[in-house]
């Protein structure tokens, strides 16, 4: 601790040069949020898919249906225990740019297999009870300023009634909140009786089936039963766990773990080198300094010791703070809530950042601290003579 | 520290060669040195006599290619850099020709430096810094920085940070060389009163006959030999 005071003068020596590297890290490490945030955006939830659901589409394209009569033949099937469907209704809430995720759904299967989804009981029953009812997540629901018992009108650039009507009404009686923390809270969900009804075609057709089994062990075995079942029809099935239906949807705009890791090795590559220079370059300086201390009595450990927190101190300064108000500025912050309805930084990618910013100011300090620890003390003193 | 007939620092047949390339440099050949304790000793000679180089392995800031060197005992030569390190820290004081002090310090901070290596309490610190800048006269310069002082306070600031530990030998290079006769003369008499009212045994490099006058004794070394003593 005693020592902390010379670092900290070191530090300050060159005030422009160690606020320029602690910024450039401290823009390196609010990227890294924004990557991970994005990143986990995209995913569409594969981190929070349940283990125990399956999602049945058509085996083309998701945007192939399949008919409402598959459900009955798919519970049949040993270790499914229940099945719920939904479909693309693409809603617009009064302007295109307020896009969101709403699909028509049957209430009581949708709670029971999304149990993650908290709805009260009052607005459950209400749901049940009204035709034109719609539930929504929280965080449209906070995005529009709605409530519950407005009458929403959306506008469906799929689905039309007969009279060629691309508008729907719906009342709102329920607001869901989620239990896991990354669940999305942006849907909007209605019943399908009413959508079925109204709609103009494709009666008696449904997006694709979500099914929860048994025991997930047996996942890929059900799955495989699944697709045997409707084998050779005129609408085959793909079924995955839903992890992966995820996934396969968030890679329709590429391998985002790929991309976010190629970016982010690319920017701390160039950090370590901005960093690492400036340590060099530190102690290039003050060659004699080191010297002198050294002939004072500090060890080559100590003198090692000492630079190393240097290089620590820089690092941490930029990453810690960086991953810091990145994390508190995701919190309250999402730059496009209709395309990324779930933004947050997951706690793996904030453990792994602390990691990064540890390591960065190991490899940043650990040459210069080894060449100063090196430094025999009669050349550093004749250098200067 | 013990010593053995008064004798500090024995210095015996040492050479010290250094290599550029394929090229070796004699810059001690043979030497043999004795310092009593409480002696202020001048070290003098032309440029690349080898007094510097001396005064290095005196110091433990370097190893001899051959021969011994042995201060109270203790036998530099033979110790790692470790333990090195902490018998410069206990018996060393360096005061340097240009002061050598760190510019982001100020002068009590400058001074405290040594003292970070034992195992004072912040106050005791504290105490032993007011107390070695009190001796050089500074103590109204606690909280200035390098820059704020002359030559001659910066030297002071230098003793000062050679002194607070209480070392065993203080080792001054060129401690004059920087600075104009006043400023000089008062260095000198600094290090005067260290080695008669304190009994701190000096071994000091100079080029200055001036400066060598206020020593107890003047050794003179040339081409990395000892070639004659005069007593002060």
């Amino acid at each position: 601790m005693k020592f902390l005071y010379l670092v900290w003068r070191n530090l300050t020596r060159r005030k422009l040069r160690t606020t320029l590297t602690i910024l450039s890290i401290l823009v390196a490490f609010v990227l890294y949020g924004f990557m991970g945030a994005i990143r986990e955006a995209l995913s569409g939830g594969v981190s929070v898919a349940g283990a125990d659901r399956l999602v049945v589409r058509h085996k083309v394209s998701i945007i192939q249906m399949l008919p409402i009569t598959y459900q009955q033949r798919i519970e049949r099937i040993p270790g499914v225990t229940l099945s719920s469907h939904q479909s693309w209704f693409g809603g617009i809430y009064q302007d295109p740019k307020n896009f969101f995720a709403s699909m028509p759904v049957e209430p009581e299967r949708f709670l029971s297999i999304y149990n993650e989804f908290t709805l009260p009981e009052a607005q459950r029953k209400a749901w049940l009870a009204n035709r034109t009812g719609a539930i929504v997540g929280r965080a449209t629901l906070d995005r529009f300023g709605w409530k519950v018992g407005d009458r929403i009108s959306l506008k469906s650039p799929i689905w039309q009634h007969p009279n060629n009507d691309d508008t729907w009404q719906f009342d709102l009686v329920g607001v869901y909140d989620a239990l896991k923390k990354g669940s999305d809270t942006s849907g909007f969900f209605f019943r399908y009786d009413y959508f079925d009804e109204g709609r103009a075609y494709a009666k008696g057709m449904v997006g694709w089936y979500v099914v929860r089994i048994q025991n997930p062990d047996r996942a890929a075995e059900v799955a495989k039963a699944i697709d045997a079942e409707f084998e050779n029809s005129p609408y085959e099935t793909k079924t995955e766990p839903e992890g992966a239906f995820a996934q396969g949807w968030a890679q329709q705009i590429g391998d985002m773990g790929k991309i976010t890791t190629s970016i982010l090795t690319a920017v701390f590559f160039t950090i370590l080198l901005v960093a690492g220079n400036t340590m060099a370059q530190s102690v290039r300086e003050r060659t004699e300094e080191i010297g002198v201390l050294k002939a004072m009595g500090f060890s080559n450990r100590l003198v090692l010791g000492v630079v190393l927190a240097e290089s620590f101190s820089i690092a941490g300064l930029g990453g810690f703070v960086g991953l810091g108000f990145v994390w508190a500025l995701v919190s309250v912050w999402n730059p496009v809530p209709s395309m990324l309805p779930v933004f947050y930084i997951p706690n793996h990618d904030l453990v792994v950042g602390f990691i990064l910013v540890l390591v960065l100011g190991f490899l940043a300090g650990i040459f210069p601290a080894s060449q100063a620890m090196r430094l025999r003390i009669a050349e550093a003193l004749r250098r200067q003579a | 520290m013990s010593t053995t007939d008064g004798v500090l620092v024995r210095v015996k047949e040492v050479d010290k060669v250094f290599r550029r390339g394929s090229e070796e440099i004699h810059v001690l050949t043979g030497l043999n040195l004795e310092v009593k304790a409480g002696e202020f000793l001048a070290l003098m000679g032309p440029s690349g006599s080898g007094k510097s180089t001396l005064l290095n392995l005196i110091g433990g800031l370097d190893r001899a290619t051959r021969g011994t060197v042995e201060i109270g005992g203790d036998r530099v030569d033979q110790m790692s850099d470790h333990a090195l390190s902490g018998w410069r820290a206990r018996h060393i004081g360096l005061v340097f020709q240009f002061y050598n002090l760190l510019p982001v310090l100020t002068a009590e901070r400058n001074v405290e430096l040594p003292l970070l290596l034992t195992h004072l309490s912040k106050a005791e610190r504290r105490k032993h810094v007011e107390v070695a800048l009190g001796m050089v006269g500074l103590s109204h310069r606690t909280r200035h920085y390098p820059r704020q002082m002359s030559g001659g306070e910066q030297q002071r600031v230098g003793i000062a940070r050679a002194i607070v530990t209480d070392p065993t030998i203080l080792l001054c290079d060129e401690p004059t060389g920087d600075l104009d006769r006043k400023s000089g003369d008062e260095i000198l008499a600094l290090l005067q009163a260290l080695s008669r009212d304190h009994g701190k045994t000096i071994v000091m490099v100079t080029h200055d006959p001036h400066a060598s006058a206020r020593a107890s004794r003047t050794v003179y070394l040339n081409k990395g030999q000892l070639f004659s003593e005069n007593p002060g």
